[in-house]
């Protein structure tokens, strides 16, 4: 409470709705830092969406069998799809989709770091659809009760759909466990290059986080990236060892006090690089991205001037 | 892989084309011009793919034993594809895989309603599913004709190349063998000869609202039911059947 004394009129009203679990609606009065913030995340989670349809992307020519290769495009048309409910949620707050492509492409934006790792073996399909996947449910369940109206329906939506993705993806690393040795090799390796990025898809602990006190406060965020980070480790550990999958960590333990499993030291040094841009492929994530927008430029002014010209023709007859 | 039984290989051929087009709409995941093209293009590939593993598992089951239907996806070479060559092309620019589409589109649903009359009773339960597919198909790539050929300059010269291009491969769609003339006559295969009219009536009512010109007749360029392809045909195989040909006998 004492805290909140020190807002002006307007922010205060507007914090005592979001302590009182209120969803605050596109129309409705808010800070410009909590818009800037929501615009910040939103997009943020639309991007990676978007470059998310890469790394799986790039295997549905390559799929083993044709049920694979029909759930694999299911899968990656589900995160354009999801990519397109975040940016209309984000558009609610007053931005373009241009604009915030246009961010995207000088950097001002960023996407999950884990896409910045290659798919390179059949195997990462399944432990990206199993971690990558699950790690984004962990993150967006926490979501469903953000306090922006939009972005919370969106999360309902997309939930629904990131299951499926999660099981596809489990599926593919237990087929390859119980198939020849050469298959288990190739998803034991998958999980040692996906575990620690999928760690770090959680952002920072949170003691050095630059948005999570605000965000919490806001309920822009609900629960703490170390949080949010354990719950994953927990069920993953678990899932891991039902299918014999050793998870590349050393320090990994039960702690019965805690009634949690510890686990080893994140490389942050890693993770500083890599979302500063210097993962194996950020530059051919982005290149690819701006290639396909520039390259469908003169689609989109088509379709403005055949959209112009109809209106033209409306009027005359009007 | 030999196939001797004409059902059989009449059931191949349709989930030839079926795989080869979907392949190439699925090309364009994560490259549309915009993100809903993203997901328009990968719901028809979708359409595609499902409607070639229908016909492959039709045709596994009339082969019996260990065929399924990945044998006739994975384990085949150039030479056994009988995809028309239309399907296979390279997808070009936007303009490209848009007319293509079109072009094939106007043809498959015609095709398709025909085939629900099949006397082969899983043939005309394919058909009737492929069929109401086929209709939002054309209706799609119809629309995109429109607002590409009366667009911008740029975008009804891109339309009008592509157009060009195309023609001379569209001649195959009607093309009838021996086997397909024996399957007519049992009742079970689909005259294409004779949807050529309503092909070419379709092509035309679309083509000049959409203010594009009716390529000349330029002949027909075919081979692709007895497997003599284009070059793009063995680098699709090649990416397509990488996994089953470095690691053979696995499940996946
Ligand atoms: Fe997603
Ligand atoms: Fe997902």
């Amino acid at each position: 409470m004492s805290d909140n004394m020190s807002l002006v009129p307007n922010e205060q009203k507007f914090q005592s709705r979001i302590d009182a679990e209120e969803k605050v609606e596109p129309k409705d009065w808010m800070p410009e830092k909590y818009r800037q913030n929501l615009i910040r995340q939103i997009s943020q989670h639309a991007h990676s969406e978007v470059i998310g349809e890469q790394p799986e992307g790039n295997w549905i020519s390559r799929a083993p069998t044709l049920e694979r290769k029909a759930i694999l495009m299911a899968k990656v048309q589900d995160e354009a799809g999801h990519g397109l409910y975040l940016y209309a949620a984000a558009e609610t707050l007053g931005i373009t989709r241009d604009e915030l492509i246009d961010r995207l492409h000088t950097g001002a934006s960023k996407y999950a770091s884990i896409f910045n790792y290659p798919s390179l073996t059949w195997a990462d399909i399944g432990a990206i659809g199993w971690l990558v996947d699950s790690a984004a449910i962990v993150n967006q369940v926490s979501l469903q009760n953000t306090s922006y109206g939009p972005y919370a329906r969106a999360m309902v939506k997309i939930c629904k759909e990131e299951s499926f993705h999660q099981r596809q993806g489990y599926n593919i690393m237990m087929t390859l466990m119980q198939g020849a040795e050469l298959q288990r090799d190739m998803a034991q390796d998958a999980l040692n290059r996906w575990w620690w990025p999928s760690l770090m898809m959680f952002g920072p602990h949170d003691a050095e986080s630059a948005h999570s006190a605000q965000s919490m406060k806001w309920k822009i965020k609900r629960r703490s990236n170390d949080e949010l980070r354990q719950q994953f480790v927990d069920q993953a550990v678990q899932q891991a060892q039902a299918i014999g999958l050793v998870v590349p960590d050393p320090d990994l333990s039960w702690n019965e006090e805690r009634g949690h499993y510890d686990f080893g030291a994140i490389d942050w040094q890693e993770f500083q690089r890599v979302v500063s841009g210097n993962g194996p492929c950020n530059r051919q994530r982005l290149a690819h991205h701006v290639e396909a927008h520039t390259e469908g430029a003169w689609v989109r002014e088509a379709m403005a001037a055949f959209e112009a010209k109809r209106r033209t023709a409306r009027a005359e007859v009007a | 892989m030999k196939l001797n039984d004409p059902l059989t290989r009449y059931v191949v051929r349709l989930g030839d084309d079926a795989l080869i087009m979907g392949h190439r709409l699925s090309e364009w995941m994560s490259r549309a011009p915009f993100l809903e093209e993203d997901i328009a293009l990968s719901n028809v590939a979708l359409d595609f793919v499902g409607r070639a593993r229908l016909f492959y598992q039709y045709a596994a089951e009339l082969m019996g034993g260990e065929v399924t239907e990945d044998t006739f996806a994975y384990q085949r070479d150039v030479r056994d594809f009988t995809n028309l060559l239309l399907c296979e092309l390279p997808r070009g620019d936007f303009a490209f895989t848009l007319c293509r589409q079109f072009l094939y589109d106007a043809f498959s649903l015609p095709f398709t309603q025909a085939l629900c009359h099949s006397t082969d009773p899983q043939l005309a339960a394919i058909a009737a599913k492929a069929e109401k597919e086929s209709r939002y198909h054309l209706r799609r790539s119809s629309d995109w004709m429109l607002r590409l050929g009366d667009g911008t300059q740029e975008s009804h010269e891109r339309c009008q190349n592509a157009l060009e291009q195309l023609w001379i491969y569209t001649d195959e769609m009607f093309e009838c063998d021996d086997l397909v003339n024996d399957l007519v006559v049992a009742g079970v295969a689909v005259n294409t000869s004779s949807l050529r009219s309503t092909w070419l009536e379709t092509v035309t009512e679309t083509l000049r609202t959409a203010t594009l010109a009716v390529p000349e007749s330029q002949g027909g360029v075919t081979g692709g039911r007895v497997g003599i392809h284009t070059d793009d045909l063995g680098f699709i195989l090649a990416e397509m059947q990488f996994m089953q040909r470095a690691y053979p006998g696995l499940q996946w």
